[in-house]
């Protein structure tokens, strides 16, 4: 019995051990692979497939000297948010945010990795340092303000209010009493039960819905940010956004780990030495202008400058 | 409006960029799983021994994992390794110690369920006999374990390779994700991509399943007498 207890005792501990090994040298293989088609997918950006995988350290955010060495620059971007950050049908990052850090790789002389980012998953990722900068729709909050450091903002967003055009609602007064459509946990939920109680709200818990059920006519009006209601307007005649800009509107900016000053201080710089070239208009007319049309003014959504008038 | 969404599907790279995620699926998967096979094996035997401090320990490990949600293992292994000990493990590294971790405690669980099912004439039999522990074991036990283990261990393995949607979080864009990169991609232009593109991917993950069910039934039949 005891013979045969340690017997196996030594089967696992050697099966742990290869195993470990297993593990690393195949999922090596299988990152190398994931590499390997990345930069397939963005030779654009990487002349040199066969450059090395960046590795971010140890959850210390990176050093502007550390990032132009190692030549590469990691900048977590939303995939699937059109058209701010998603990849195109040839496989390439695309859209606002994707722009200005392609811009921000060039200035700083490196080249760029992107990292796909979920929503959840942004502050985690600057707090281990796995990227050095969030470029990914990043609204400052005061919350997240606490966590990582916010640079100057890009853009900026607030609420819109769409409408049917035999019904337009124009003003916030015209919805009194009448019932507006909202999706749970959004800005425009927040915004109007604490600031216009005299409106009805009927909420959805996704986007899907709450777009179904104004073309049913369950409400009278919907609300959300003015980038989405005005893109919808846009795609789907008869209806109009009435109201484009309401509510406090919130900014959005690029990250970095809470404390790395050099980086910050960099893209700040970085900002206002672009607002020069008017940089962020050529980006909306390059990237957001094609969605939009003339359904968004570019005075709506971008930010020069990181000054908000 | 049908024929907009299947172009979709079609247009630049999109269908080579879903076989990558496949591709990427199906390695991690497959790597977990067999892995996950071979230790668990060991686990079950380990977990049938009469020591209680190896039972302690089993015991400990397999409600730890069974108790946590994948999720919160990936975060803790991809996120809380850096934060803590600064070891930066990619997300693909990540996923498949996470994945062989979960496999290993559940095959255990099963093969222990197996072994202790196999009835106690059949050790008496064998070391009567003569038969020494380990060879009973490896001759007699085991592979009748084996052919009682294949239905448990085909759900646990598909489970396994459809719980693989969850590494996108921690970054390793699968299947999944590319599907979901490409019908937002197209949410203005064509709003019913959503439907192909979805149904593409419920076939993909079909036609990974399927022959694994297939080879289960083989084996079975195979195993019989």
């Amino acid at each position: 019995m005891k013979k045969a207890t340690k017997f196996l005792s030594l089967v696992l501990s050697l099966a742990l051990i290869t195993v470990l090994f297993a593990a690393c040298s195949t999922s090596n293989k299988a990152s190398s692979a994931s590499e390997a088609s990345e930069s397939k997918t963005t030779s654009s950006d990487s002349s040199a497939s066969d450059v090395s995988e960046v590795k971010t350290g140890n959850g210390t955010a990176r050093s502007l000297d550390e990032i132009k060495e190692s030549g590469k620059i990691v900048i977590g971007v939303f995939s699937d948010k059109a058209p701010f950050g998603y990849i195109d049908s040839q496989g390439e990052y695309q859209g606002y945010d994707v722009y200005f850090a392609r811009r921000i790789a060039k200035d700083l002389g490196v080249e760029v990795e992107f990292v796909s980012l979920e929503p959840s998953s942004r502050v985690e990722y600057l707090e281990t340092a796995k990227v050095d900068i969030v470029l990914a729709n990043f609204t400052v909050t005061a919350e997240r303000a606490e966590v990582v450091d916010f640079a100057l903002p890009y853009m900026k967003v607030a609420l819109g209010v769409v409408s049917p055009d035999n019904a337009l609602i124009t003003d916030v007064k015209d919805l009194e009493g009448k019932t507006l459509i909202v999706a749970k946990g959004t800005t425009a939920e927040t915004y109007f039960s604490e600031n216009h109680p005299e409106i009805n709200l009927l909420k959805f818990d996704q986007y899907t819905e709450t777009f179904n059920a104004l073309i049913d006519g369950r409400g009278d009006a919907f609300s959300t940010d003015n980038t989405e209601v005005l893109a919808w307007a846009l795609q789907n005649e008869g209806y109009t956004v009435g109201i484009e800009s309401i509510g406090n509107p919130d900014t959005i900016a690029a990250a970095v780990q809470k404390g790395n000053t050099e980086l910050l201080n960099w893209i700040n710089d970085e900002i206002k030495t672009l607002a020069d070239e008017q940089f962020f208009h050529k980006n909306f007319e390059e990237t957001l202008a094609p969605v939009y049309g003339d359904a968004v003014l570019p005075e709506n959504l971008v930010v020069e400058g990181g000054v908000i008038e | 409006m049908q024929d907009l969404g299947i172009r979709v599907l079609f247009e630049g790279n999109n269908f080579a960029r879903l076989m990558g995620g496949l591709g990427i699926t199906i390695q991690i998967s497959l790597l977990s799983v067999l892995l996950s096979i071979v230790l668990g094996v060991l686990f079950g035997v380990f977990m049938t021994l009469k020591n209680p401090v190896t039972r302690a320990i089993s015991r400990v490990y397999l409600d730890f994992i069974r108790i946590m949600p994948q999720l919160v293992l990936l975060f803790i292994v991809y996120f809380g390794l850096t934060r803590m000990f600064g070891i930066n493990l990619s997300g693909e590294v990540s996923a498949v110690i996470v994945f062989v971790l979960w496999g290993t405690a559940e095959m255990g669980d099963l093969v222990r369920g197996a072994l202790i099912s196999i009835p106690i004439h059949q050790y008496e039999s064998s070391y009567a006999l003569g038969i020494s522990k380990k060879q009973t074991y490896l001759y007699i036990i085991i592979p009748q374990t084996l052919r009682r283990l294949i239905p448990l261990a085909i759900n646990l393995t598909t489970r396994m390779i459809k719980t693989t949607s969850l590494i996108v979080l921690i970054g390793v864009v699968e299947v999944l994700k590319v599907g979901q990169q490409i019908i937002e991609a197209n949410r203005y232009t064509a709003p019913d991509a959503a439907l192909w593109i979805y149904g593409t991917i419920f076939f993909l993950y079909f036609l990974t399943c399927w022959p694994i069910s297939k080879l289960a039934g083989y084996l079975e039949k195979k195993w019989k007498n």
